[in-house]
This record gives structure tokens, sequence and C-alpha cells, in this order.
């Protein structure tokens, strides 16, 4: 076997590059998918449902008597603490104009849209916290239609946009890492097609004297599942690194409140990533035997 | 111990049939030349006896296989009772003599205890226990058939297939080459060889088996080359 690898070093050496790169790829789509997981249940817990009240600047159509009076406040508030409501809500809390102006004018601070914005332009809002965030269905019922409600909306809608677009990412990386795996199998069939040319004497000469099948094979197999998993370990080392330099040492800095993914995560994937490549290169040495080493 | 019945071999694409209706029946400790022009089906024959190849139609059985119904796991246990020499002698260029036949017994999995004896046992049976360390090209083509052969019956193999076995030497090597096989023969080997060399089959005084255009045309025991170039 040594002396097979040594032949094809340069074929070898590709199958280590492809694969290396083909599950880094396939890590990175995992851990993104871990990030999803545990952002979503940290945000999905945060978030609210917006109960906005009709401005001067609504919409006709949903707010046809302009901005909401003091008594739809009331009638919002007595809803809120109905027994039908109350058993579904943790908390909520009242946002007037000035407030929403003052928070507006934090989140925008360095927009252009700051300067024009004016506190009557922004929606007074109930801001409501559920006890199960996926209960909000019932809020949004209750008060959608209510005269003086401009629109009840659940956060999580947001969040969902957020999510989809890292869900795609990670699709993306999936779906460059099956292309690349793919010529991962189909480059080590043609290292063993290789080896096999090169060996033929030998082979045929073990054919002859009956050497068994597994005897004959099992190095093309050795030689394809070592190539595979010593690119599924260095795939491993560098997805520890992108969580180590970049996640760690750069984006839990940049964003302290947010959990991400962390080095037991990447431990935990290693061991599917060189089963994964161990596995895919046997199954392509033995595809690739039955072609070009037929007893 | 070889017995051959209605066997016929259509290759794709060929115009006639390799082999056609093929019957014979060869046994234990028979010695038998295959004879016929190039093309007549004789090295067909052998691939067929060797399993190396699959009849279109017929049934083969060689030392109680079946060969058409044989599962391929159990053809590398079915071929180490045959041994087999070319014309090309097919030698490991880069192995010595002696690791040539201890080659063969380490790929069935042999013990190094067996390998160590068996080999210089079978050098000695061949005459070259003194060219053990030699390699293929520091021997002649007469020295490398004769490695070959020791590596063919170093297994002890019940049918030893010889195609063309001295169709790279010379006469004188030739003859030696026969005493060897008559060597094997006599203790009890069953001998199968393809040939051209009508000096060699008249000497012989074998059975002759002549195969023309696949099909046999002769088998007479004691007989001579015949007829055919």
């Amino acid at each position: 076997m040594g002396i097979a690898i040594k032949r094809n070093l340069s074929m070898v050496i590709s199958v280590i590059l492809v694969t290396f790169i083909s599950l880094t790829f396939v890590g990175t789509a995992g851990l993104l998918q871990q990030q999803i997981g545990s952002m979503k249940t940290y945000w999905y817990d945060k978030a609210q449902v917006a109960i906005y009240l009709c401005t001067e600047t609504s919409p006709a159509e949903v707010c046809p008597q302009g901005e909401a009076s003091k008594d739809i406040q009331k009638t919002v508030t007595k809803r809120l603490k109905s027994k039908t409501l109350k058993p579904y809500i943790d908390t909520f809390y009242f946002e007037n104009h000035k407030q929403a102006y003052k928070t507006f004018q934090k989140e925008f601070k360095d927009n252009s849209v700051a300067k024009y914005v004016t506190p009557e332009q922004l929606n007074e809002t109930f801001w409501v916290n559920l006890k199960d965030p996926n209960q909000a269905p019932i809020i949004i019922e209750s008060f959608n239609g209510l005269s003086g409600v401009e629109e009840v909306k659940d956060q999580r809608t947001y969040l969902d946009q957020i999510f989809s677009i890292l869900n795609i990412a990670s699709l993306a990386a999936l779906s460059i890492a099956a292309l690349m795996l793919f010529s991962a199998v189909l480059l080590i069939s043609t290292t063993i097609r290789l080896s096999a040319v090169m060996r033929r004497r030998e082979i045929g000469i073990m054919r002859l004297v009956g050497a068994s099948n597994f005897y004959i094979q099992l190095p093309f197999i050795l030689e394809g599942v070592v190539a595979g998993v010593i690119g599924s370990l260095l795939a491993g080392g560098a997805i520890i690194g992108i969580v180590q330099v970049f996640v760690q040492g750069f984006l839990a800095k940049q964003l302290p409140f947010t959990s991400f993914v962390g080095i037991p995560d990447a431990l935990a994937l290693l061991p599917l990533l060189v089963l994964a490549g161990g596995g895919l290169a046997a199954i392509a040495a033995a595809t690739a035997i039955r072609r070009y080493l037929r007893v | 111990m070889i017995s051959i019945s209605q066997v016929s071999k259509q290759y794709k694409g060929a115009p006639r049939a390799a082999l056609e209706e093929i019957s014979l029946e060869i046994d234990k400790g028979e010695f038998v030349f295959l004879v016929g022009a190039s093309g007549s089906g004789k090295s067909s024959l052998m691939r067929m006896i060797l399993r190396e190849d699959i009849p279109t139609s017929g049934s083969i059985h060689v030392l109680g296989e079946n060969l058409i119904g044989i599962p391929n796991r159990r053809v590398p246990h079915f071929r180490r009772k045959v041994g087999v020499v070319f014309q090309d002698f097919r030698l490991l260029p880069n192995k010595t003599a002696a690791q040539n036949v201890a080659f063969s017994l380490e790929v069935i999995g042999k013990s190094r205890g067996f390998i160590s004896e068996a080999v210089p046992d079978v050098l000695r049976l061949v005459g070259l226990e003194d060219k053990a360390n030699s390699l293929p090209s520091e021997l002649s083509g007469g020295e490398q058939q004769r490695i070959a052969l020791a590596r063919a019956i170093v297994n002890k193999p019940a049918i030893l297939l010889a195609d063309e076995p001295t169709g790279n030497l010379d006469p004188t090597t030739s003859i030696d080459i026969m005493a060897l096989l008559d060597r094997i023969n006599l203790s009890g080997t069953t001998i199968v060889m393809a040939t051209h060399d009508r000096g060699i089959v008249d000497r012989g005084q074998k059975r002759v088996i002549e195969l023309s255009q696949g099909k046999i045309i002769r088998d007479a025991r004691g007989a001579s080359y015949g007829e055919t170039q």
C-alpha cells in the first residue's frame, strides 16, 4: 500500500485537498445550522408582539379616523388584562410618541432618516411579551381589525427573514460541498484506476495464483480511505480554526450578548466529518474497483 | 478432472464463434497437447478452463467445480488448484526468482514458515536453487520459464495449464522445459499445453487435441502434430 501511495502521490494529494475543502464547507454549513438554532431559541424568547396604534399619517383604509384616541389605548389595555388573554401574557408596556421617537433616534443614529422623522409619525405601541412566543397568533387575532389599531406584528417574522437568509447561506455551502464531494469521488476513482493500471502485472499474477478479491482490493480501498480521512481531519482542523479565530476571536467580541458556536461544537462535528470523508472514499474506491479490478 | 460439454463462446462483435460445441474429457494425470492455428480457439479454451471467461453456452466442470455456476468469491480458491504458465513468463521484474515464487504464496495467505520451506524446494525441483537471488533480467529465457513453472507448481496444483510455454525459447531450452513438464506430469499433475511446436508434439507422442475455427477436428492418443501449420 505504501508503494501505491508513493506512486500516485500527486493524485492522492489532490484527493486529500478536494476532500479537505469540500468537508470544510460541510462543516461550516453544519456549524451555521447550529448557530441558527441557538440564535432562534435566544431571539424567539425575546421576541415581542407589537400592537401599533394608528397615527395621523397612517393609511386611511386601516385608520379612517386618524390618530388613535385615548379610549382606544384604554380598550387595548383592558383587553390585554382580560381573563381570556392574561394567561398567555408575561408582561406588556405602552410606548408613546415621545418614547418611540427617542428609541428611533437611538437606533437610526447615523441614518439620515432620523432627521426627517417627527414623533407624531411614529406609532404609539403596546409591546407584549408572551409566556410562549408560539402563541403570538392569539394576540394578533384579538387585535387585528380593532379600530384604531394599525397593525399587529409578531417580531419573529423579522427574525424569520434573517434566519432564512442564513439558511440559504448554509444551503449554498452545502451545494458547493456536494459538488466538490462529487469531484472527490471522481478523483478517487481515477486514482484507483491509475494505480490499477500501474500495478496490472502484480494484479494479474495475484489473480492467476488465486489471491482473494479482498486481498487484491484492500490496498486500493485503504489508499482511498487514508486520503479521505486525512482530508477530513484537515477539514476538522480548519473548522476548529474558523471557530477559534473568526467566531470566538472576532464575532463574539463584536456582539457580546449573542451566544455563538464554540470549540466544543466544532469538536463534536469532527468525528462526523471523518466518518463522512472515510466512508465516501471507501464507497468511491469500492465502486471504482468493481469497474477496474474485475476478477 | 476436466469435463467440457457442448461449450460455445461467441465474443461480442466477432464474426464467428471462438469456440463451437466443444466437448472433451481430460482425466487425472493426463498430458494433453492442444494444437491448432492462431485463432483456432486454443487460448479461449484455456481461459474457460481457468474460469477467466464464461462460455456462451455449454457446461464446464473442473476439479469438481461447476465453472458456470461458481460464485465469484469462490473463483480465487478454485484457481489455487490450477497452475498456469505463459509464453511471456509473467514474472515481476523487481523481485528476485525466490521472491517471485514466494509472492504467489504470500498473496494466498501462506505462512512464512511454509514459504521459507516450499520456495527452496521448488527451486531445487526446477534446478535453479543457485539462482534464487537473481532478478528475472539476469536470467535466460529458459531460466525465467523455470521460475514461472516453479511458481505455478509450488502450491501443488492438480492441473497445470501451459499456454505456449516454449514459444519464446530456442529448441534446446525447449527440450529442457519439456523434460521438466514431463517430471511434473509424472508426479501426478494433469497438464494441458497449448503449443505450435511441431517438434515437441511429435517427440512427445501424447494425446493431441487439434482445434480449427473453434471446433475439435482431431482428438487422438499417441499422436503427432498433424497437417496444420
